[in-house]
């Protein structure tokens, strides 16, 4: 057994923010992570990240009033005032540390347009801002000597006496299963992107942090929320960055026509991602499209310009759809991008369990709420990973370790896993195909546009699948990385996700943000401006409102 | 679309009574546009659970899935399996990465890697004064620096770095890289000292620049151009008197000298002529090139257009 006074699930942005909080602070802090690291899915975040600097005269109230806008008034303002406020200093402290902005001709840091905003506001490094920022906290967090347990994959979390008090977790090269405990722990995930097929998200994003959450008691808020960004790539499901119309690219359709002018004639290209991927997808459903796709066209932006700053792309696009974004236009469509919802929790990252924390993608605070901006999510991840880890370093200093966490806890989970093992292997099926087949079926039916009858289609086929999934076998019988074993584990994680995600869209009976209902296509506020969150029961997903709090913004017609 | 493909993938399992590494085959249908990684992961999710394989972005920007492919380190999602299959039709065959000694089939032991990583120091070290605002700094100084930060530590350059094979103790590309990117950041105030200890057995000068770790990098990062320039720079720094600056110091001036390289005093110029020890571990070479006749002349006379040389030695530093 190993004893910390915080443990970070996770280490992307959020998590390493937040372990380095908590260090700071001067308390124990360990981080589990499964992959090493730089592995971590932040690093495929290539736009940049916004912040309203005063001293460039913008405001903060003006981010946080795009932002508010942004989510389709679904967002909670006084969460969305404090990111706003801190991410200033965030940005700046990142630069202190060591990260690589672009600059202007003063050599101050440079900002871009991005979606959704009136004013450009996004610091950047290229288009691998992600990576950039991620390798900085990496270096932050070797030289804390923060200690990071690479590889180890979480199992459980334990919950004693109605507060969170450690986790299980499995050291993949080894095998073994060891419980840590913790006076406190925070979640950092990251999202549930392999839920759909496919997705922007990396293999690694399945949604475990917030099943891990929902398993221990916390309620998901906001499932419903999925995030279909406008570029994506067909064959893979690769990103192209928001950055290139951010530096000027037109999106056009099979006429050559700028079809943005149609549906947000002040913000074009730039409006927000659910806009723009609603009429991308409008324009290939009713003919206007290329083989399922829109194009992409960055032509006019110059050879100079896409080299020096969209070199990252422009290589995806040589790479997986044949394109050289230099010479021709390239292919995209709307592809499952981010989730809004997440672990409910308040600003300081703490959910409904005393000691549990979460941070980032799988967390909402809210500050997304229907849509989030291109270039927000990197800002959440700094603001409130570092809130966390100072609130949760902040309460486990008069603290004791909870007596009743022993191996008993690891013990448990040894069995469970045996018990996998042990499945007989006649006629049983491997965990891929049912995999496939979930994230085919959410894409399918929880896309862009919605409708009750393919959201309980979905319904439906999950349940079947959730079935063939109790019976996969896993022919791996080993103890050294067991990645068979792991992703049948994980894949049971991606179910709880995609059954809130389809429960919730069924419950919201409006459209707002992504949620996008063709058989409801109004917003709703006098019924529907609020959050919906689930509790879990043996029975099923158990739902409850929570009003949205709205500080200075009164929801308004949105158009862009 | 679809191609039938055949891959022989060494494997190595940890746990059986007998572990040793074998090579097997697997055949599989794929689309034409696939990449390797598809096509493992087709195996995988498929057809056989037990093969362990690391990978995630699929996107060539998380670095998990360095190994080698016909003898060459790649990473496996951004290598078009049709690039790969050989034209005779035999099986594409596909090895863990390199010098790092392996885990389980395609999964290698990353330990010193990071280790190697983390001795260069590798977090901005600035100096004085922490600004309110940002540190202003020139964007081409932060572009040419976007150049190294492009590295996502793959190991590709490390699996195939031929002084690794036989010298354990040299850091790497990846690591000197990394350790370039602060030497090359005008915010870190540590420059002199970061060099001084890349100076050292182990660091830039045991590069034997032989471009493997260019030619196989999957962002273009030129790990050993990043050396060489570090190399520069601790030579204009005066860290001159290490064999491996000495010996390039040495090899430059015979050249300027006599334009050829002058294979009797190079040895001397970069060992000191007093240095017994290292003196006598090159009799046995002396010997052999003796016997066979190889033994460059005592006095040798400057190549004929010896000015033309020199002219480029001046074009060149008058540029720097």
């Amino acid at each position: 057994m190993f004893d910390h006074d915080v443990l970070v699930i996770g280490a992307g942005l959020a998590g390493m923010r937040a372990a380095l909080a908590a260090s700071q602070a001067g308390v124990n802090v360990a981080v589990v992570t499964k992959v090493f690291p730089v592995r971590s899915h932040s690093n495929a975040a290539q736009g940049g990240i916004n912040a309203a600097l005063t001293d460039r005269g913008d405001k903060w109230e003006d981010h946080a009033y795009d932002t508010v806008k942004g989510s389709d008034y679904l967002g909670d303002q006084d969460a969305i005032e404090i990111m706003c406020k801190e991410a200033g200093s965030e940005i700046i402290n990142m630069e202190h540390m060591g990260t690589i902005f672009n600059r202007d001709a003063e050599g101050k840091l440079g900002v871009r347009a991005f979606g959704g905003q009136r004013q450009a506001r996004t610091f950047f490094v290229a288009d691998f801002t992600g990576q950039a920022l991620l390798y900085v906290l990496h270096e932050q967090v070797m030289k804390s000597g923060v200690r990071v347990y690479e590889e180890w994959f979480v199992l459980s979390l334990i919950v004693e006496g109605g507060e969170c008090c450690g986790a299980v977790v499995m050291e993949m090269k080894t095998g073994e299963v060891h419980t840590i405990r913790a006076k406190a722990v925070i979640m950092a995930t990251g999202g549930i992107g392999r839920v759909f097929e496919p997705s922007t998200n990396a293999l690694i994003c399945t949604g475990d942090g917030m099943a891990l959450a929902y398993r221990a008691g916390a309620p998901l808020m906001d499932m419903e929320m999925i995030q279909y960004h406008p570029t994506t790539l067909k064959s893979n499901g690769a990103l192209m960055s928001e950055a290139a119309r951010g530096e000027g690219a037109y999106l056009i359709n099979k006429d050559g026509d700028r079809f943005m002018k149609r549906y947000a004639p002040n913000m074009m290209e730039l409006a927000s991602r659910d806009v723009v991927s609603r009429s991308e997808q409008t324009e290939i459903n009713e003919g206007r499209g290329v083989n399922g796709c829109v194009l992409l066209d960055c032509r006019h932006l110059g050879e100079k310009l896409i080299k020096e700053k969209l070199g990252q792309i422009r290589q995806l696009g040589i790479d997986f759809a044949n394109a050289d974004m230099i010479k021709e236009p390239v292919p995209v469509r709307p592809g499952m991008h981010y989730v809004m919802g997440g672990i409910r929790t308040n600003y300081d990252g703490l959910t409904s369990i005393p000691g549990l924390y979460a941070a980032g993608e799988t967390a909402c605070v809210s500050v997304h709420g229907g849509n989030r901006l291109g270039a927000n999510s990197l800002l959440d991840t700094l603001v409130f990973g570092k809130r966390s880890g100072q609130h949760a370093a902040a309460g486990v200093k008069s603290k004791q370790h909870a007596a009743g966490v022993t191996d008993a806890y690891s013990e448990a989970e040894k069995k469970k896993i045996q018990a996998i093992l042990d499945r007989p292997a006649d006629g049983g099926e491997l965990f891929g195909k049912v995999r496939q087949e979930l994230g085919e079926t959410m894409n399918k039916y929880l896309a862009v546009f919605r409708d009750q009858q393919g959201m309980e289609t979905a319904q439906r086929k999950v349940k079947e699948l959730r079935m063939r999934y109790e019976k996969v076998i896993v022919h791996d019988k080993g103890r050294t990385f067991n990645t068979n074993l792991i992703f049948t584990l994980e894949l049971g994680f991606m179910f709880d996700c995609a059954e809130t995600v389809i429960v919730g869209a069924l419950e919201r009976k409006e459209s707002r943000g992504a949620h996008t209902r063709t058989d409801m296509p109004k917003r709703d506020d006098a019924n529907w401006l609020k959050h919906v969150v689930q509790f879990r029961t043996p029975e099923g997903p158990r739902i409850e409102d929570q009003p949205v709090k709205i500080t200075q913004w009164q929801p308004q017609v949105r158009s862009y | 679309m679809t191609m039938d493909v055949t891959l022989n993938v060494k494997r190595y399992n940890p746990d059986a009574a007998k572990p040793a590494s074998y090579n097997q085959e697997y055949r599989i249908d794929l689309e034409d546009g696939s990449s390797l990684l598809d096509g493992l992961i087709k195996v995988r999710e498929e057809m056989d659970g037990t093969l362990a394989l690391r990978c995630s972005c699929r996107s060539a920007i998380c670095g998990s899935c360095a190994m080698r492919v016909n003898g060459r380190a790649v990473l496996a999602c951004n290598t078009k399996m049709k690039d790969v299959m050989p034209k005779d039709g035999s099986p594409v065959k596909v090895e863990p990465a390199g010098n790092m000694g392996v885990v389980k089939d395609l999964i290698v032991n990353f330990d010193v890697f990071w280790g190697k990583i983390k001795a260069v120091k590798p977090w901005l070290q600035p100096e004085g004064p922490v600004p309110q605002g940002e540190y202003l700094a020139p964007n081409e100084a932060m572009l040419h620096l976007a150049g190294v930060m492009g590295c996502i530590m793959c190991g590709a350059c490390v699996s195939d770095c031929t002084v690794l094979e036989v010298d354990k103790n040299f850091l790497g590309p990846a690591a000197l890289a990394k350790a370039y990117r602060f030497v090359g950041d005008p915010r870190d105030a540590h420059e002199k000292d970061r060099l001084k200890d890349l100076t050292k057995y182990g660091g830039m000068w045991d590069c034997t620049r032989c471009m493997q770790c260019v030619q196989v990098c999957p962002k273009g990062v030129d790990p050993m151009g990043r050396i060489m320039k570090m190399r520069d720079k601790a030579l204009a720094a005066g860290y001159n008197n290490t064999y491996g600056a000495r010996h390039a110091l040495a090899f430059t001036d015979l050249v300027r000298h006599g334009g050829h390289l002058d294979e009797l005093r190079l040895p001397i110029k970069t060992f000191g002529i007093f240095n017994v020890k290292e003196m006598l571990k090159l009799a046995p070479i002396g010997m052999r090139s003796q016997m066979v006749g190889k033994v460059p002349p005592l006095f040798p006379k400057p190549i004929p257009g010896i000015q033309n040389v020199r002219r480029i030695f001046e074009k060149v530093e008058a540029k720097r």
